[in-house]
């Protein structure tokens, strides 16, 4: 079965006035129906550069690279540039939903006519079908009194409130893929419990692929079935969640989880990885992580390595010089 | 008193409020009633949800936010100052005595200012120091105690990752030698991989300058970590307050319950077994009548339900401070 998704050999770079960026190299990772990829990596990881290349979202200054493609219903995104094309990736077969939910909202224009509008575009319905659907959306992300929310404007509305309407507004178009760009990052996590449980019953619900972008470990556990691990633009370790949680190969997948407070554990030292995140524009050779990795060894060859993903165990991949390096990095 | 250096007694911080200037005025519950005691030497944690009042109780006892009802009062080592009560010279002690640390100083601070200016200018505003001389001895100093690379003095923030900030926002709270620290939500905005070692130098520091902290987050697996007294705000009041580790272990009060229980795993064979809090924290406007959380109580006593209690904290274990009514 072909997937839903599939990303292949990746890479986005950006022309600024201080040279090009490589912001996200070589990466692959595919998405099916019904399924959750979590990408998790800290700040600069290309997570949301890496979404918003499913959509053409990445702006002017933007290259990806000729072999790079990204398959979606058995078409490359990539190669779209018309109007109607870019339609079908912009809020048709995939929503987007951010950590600010102004972000989805123009602040001048209510909520349900915004609905409205964008499924006019999108899907073959009358005014009054829109709006229906629209209320229902509404309804079933849990907002009370959805008629009356339908005639406010976003900013009226309160954090919680706001992220359950731009989820109905992103769901409301039925799209196979939803991006979720760190959508509970910035709530308190009883709000954050909410919200995942929601996003989790309606990907059940509807089916559609979702790619969910965190740099939370413990949210990613609680609704990823696949994850990839971003460090520097570079996909390092990927596999099955529990796998990847449990059975941790690459030295960052392994610092990331030891510098993280256990609750259930106050007697674990806090171990930060030492160091910082290089800049893109200093974006190490060889193995992206080698400034920091503890084992590494630099007369060893990891500034020379190519990085490249091989398969430990099913489905669990991770990067050649993460187990070779162990002995020889 | 002895070993206690804050006593924040019934202390309530209200704000006016006008919708516009037709509409009836109206007060802001910020905080309600607080009473805590921070030790000597403490890493006392203030947790609780957005809006909970953290921040402006923090601020209260920095003298940065008038006190409406009640008082702090801070003890030093040969004197006592009464927050609620101080004289111009007083202010201006206490304002070396008790610091805060900015979430970002760049935020706030001029980009066209070095790091080592950024670092001084408590200093110089308070006159702590009488030449440049010994400024630029007390920046080299405390720069280095966090860590700071002291070529690193002569350049611009901008180029700085937030790890790096974070210790210059740091080495500024602590230049002017203070000895009570508020860090409201210091590591909010960093990434896992930094944050722990920010954690580990504000102990280290504890140590070695004899500080004591109030430290503000919403991440209480943090809290749990590095604090060894816990706080639980809720709607402007403290609901539970205890040892941090008997309150981790053993929570008394709903809110904890489900607060804990919404952190969310790192097994994923433990999945959704959080306590769901329905809706959102009220209007600080128009609390509740009786127990502020009832609106959301997942299991509400029949005697809760009237909001005729009366809220305020009872000691169920030693130490261990559970709001009254749903301690029983
Ligand atoms: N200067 C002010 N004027 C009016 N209301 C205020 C002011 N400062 C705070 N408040 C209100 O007081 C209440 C408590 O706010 P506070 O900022 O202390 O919460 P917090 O717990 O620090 O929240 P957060 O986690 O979002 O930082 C809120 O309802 C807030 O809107
Ligand atoms: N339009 C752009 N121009 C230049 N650099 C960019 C642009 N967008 C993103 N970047 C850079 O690409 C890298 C990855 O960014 P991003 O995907 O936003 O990271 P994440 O979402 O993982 O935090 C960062 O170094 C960022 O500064
Ligand atoms: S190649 Fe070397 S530096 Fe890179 S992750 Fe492996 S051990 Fe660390
Ligand atoms: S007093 Fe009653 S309503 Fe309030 S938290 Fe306790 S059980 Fe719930
Ligand atoms: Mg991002
Ligand atoms: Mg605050």
């Amino acid at each position: 079965m072909s997937h839903l998704l599939e990303v292949k050999n990746l890479d986005v770079k950006f022309d600024t006035d201080e040279g090009r960026i490589t912001a996200v190299e070589n990466i692959s990772f595919s998405v099916d129906q019904g399924e959750v990829l979590g990408i998790v990596g800290e700040s600069g990881s290309g997570k949301s550069v890496t979404a918003k290349s499913i959509m053409q979202l990445n702006p002017g200054n933007t290259s990806y690279n000729e072999d790079a493609e990204i398959i979606l219903d058995n078409e490359n995104v990539l190669k779209f540039n018309s109007k109607q094309d870019l339609k079908k990736i912009r809020g048709g077969k995939v929503s987007m939903i951010f950590q600010e939910p102004m972000a989805s909202f123009a602040p001048a224009i209510k909520i349900g006519a915004q609905m409205v509008e964008q499924l006019l575009i999108h899907k073959n319905i009358n005014k009054e079908e829109a709006k229906s659907t629209s209320i229902n959306m509404l309804k079933r992300v849990g907002i009370a009194d959805a008629e009356k929310r339908f005639n406010q404007y976003a900013f009226e509305l309160s954090g919680g409130m706001r992220q359950r309407a731009m989820i109905a507004m992103a769901l409301s178009t039925m799209p196979k893929l939803l991006l979720a760009d760190e959508p509970t990052t910035a709530l308190d996590v009883t709000i954050q419990a909410q919200v995942i449980n929601l996003i989790k019953d309606i990907i059940k619900e509807y089916q559609m692929g979702v790619i969910f972008i965190t740099h939370d470990l413990g949210v990613i556990a609680q609704v990823a079935d696949h994850v990839a691990v971003m460090y520097l633009g570079s996909v390092v370790e990927k596999g099955p969640v529990n796998e990847i949680l449990k059975n941790p190969k690459h030295p960052y997948t392994k610092g990331l989880l030891q510098a993280l407070p256990d609750i259930n554990n106050l007697d674990a030292p806090l171990s930060p990885i030492p160091g910082n995140i290089p800049s893109p524009l200093d974006r190490p050779t060889g193995c992206v992580f080698r400034t920091r990795c503890p084992h590494h060894n630099p007369e060893g060859k990891d500034g020379k390595i190519e990085m490249k993903l091989i398969e430990v165990e099913p489905s669990h991949w991770v990067d050649q010089c993460g187990i070779q390096c162990g002995q020889n990095g | 008193m002895g070993d206690n250096l804050i006593s924040v007694n019934n202390v309530s911080v209200n704000f006016d409020y006008q919708e516009n200037f037709i509409s009836k005025k109206q007060k802001i519950h910020a905080v309600n009633n607080i009473n805590i005691k921070i030790k000597k030497g403490s890493f006392f944690g203030l947790v609780g949800e957005s809006g909970s009042g953290k921040t402006t109780l923090g601020r209260a006892i920095l003298g940065a936010n008038k006190i409406s009802s009640g008082n702090v009062i801070f003890h030093d080592d040969e004197r006592d100052y009464d927050l609620t009560n101080m004289n111009k010279q007083d202010l201006k002690e206490y304002r070396k005595k008790a610091q805060l640390i900015f979430q970002d100083p760049y935020a706030a601070l001029s980009p066209r200012m070095t790091v080592r200016d950024i670092i001084a200018e408590p200093l110089e505003v308070m006159k702590i120091t009488n030449s440049r001389q010994e400024t630029d001895e007390r920046v080299r100093d405390i720069a280095a105690k966090c860590r700071l690379n002291i070529e690193h003095l002569r350049r611009f923030p901008h180029a700085f990752s937030g790890g790096q900030r974070q210790r210059i926002s740091i080495a500024r709270a602590l230049v002017s030698n203070p000895k009570f620290i508020v860090a409201d939500e210091s590591v909010a905005a960093l990434d896992v991989s930094i944050q722990a070692d920010i954690l580990n130098l504000l102990k280290q520091l504890q140590v070695e300058l004899n500080l004591t902290y109030l430290f503000i987050s919403h991440d209480l697996s943090v809290v749990a970590h590095v604090c060894d007294v816990v706080a639980v705000m809720y709607l402007g009041h403290i609901v539970e307050m205890g040892p941090s580790r008997e309150l981790f272990k053993n929570p008394k009060h709903s809110y904890t319950k489900a607060l804990l229980s919404s952190i969310p795993s790192i097994d994923p064979e433990k999945r959704s077994e959080a306590i769901e809090l329905k809706g959102e924290i009220p209007s600080a406007l128009n609390p509740p009548p009786g127990c502020v959380f009832r609106t959301r109580c997942p299991n509400p006593g029949i005697d809760c339900k009237g909001g005729e209690i009366k809220m305020g904290l009872t000691e169920v274990e030693p130490g261990h401070w559970v709001d009254q009514c749903c301690a029983l």
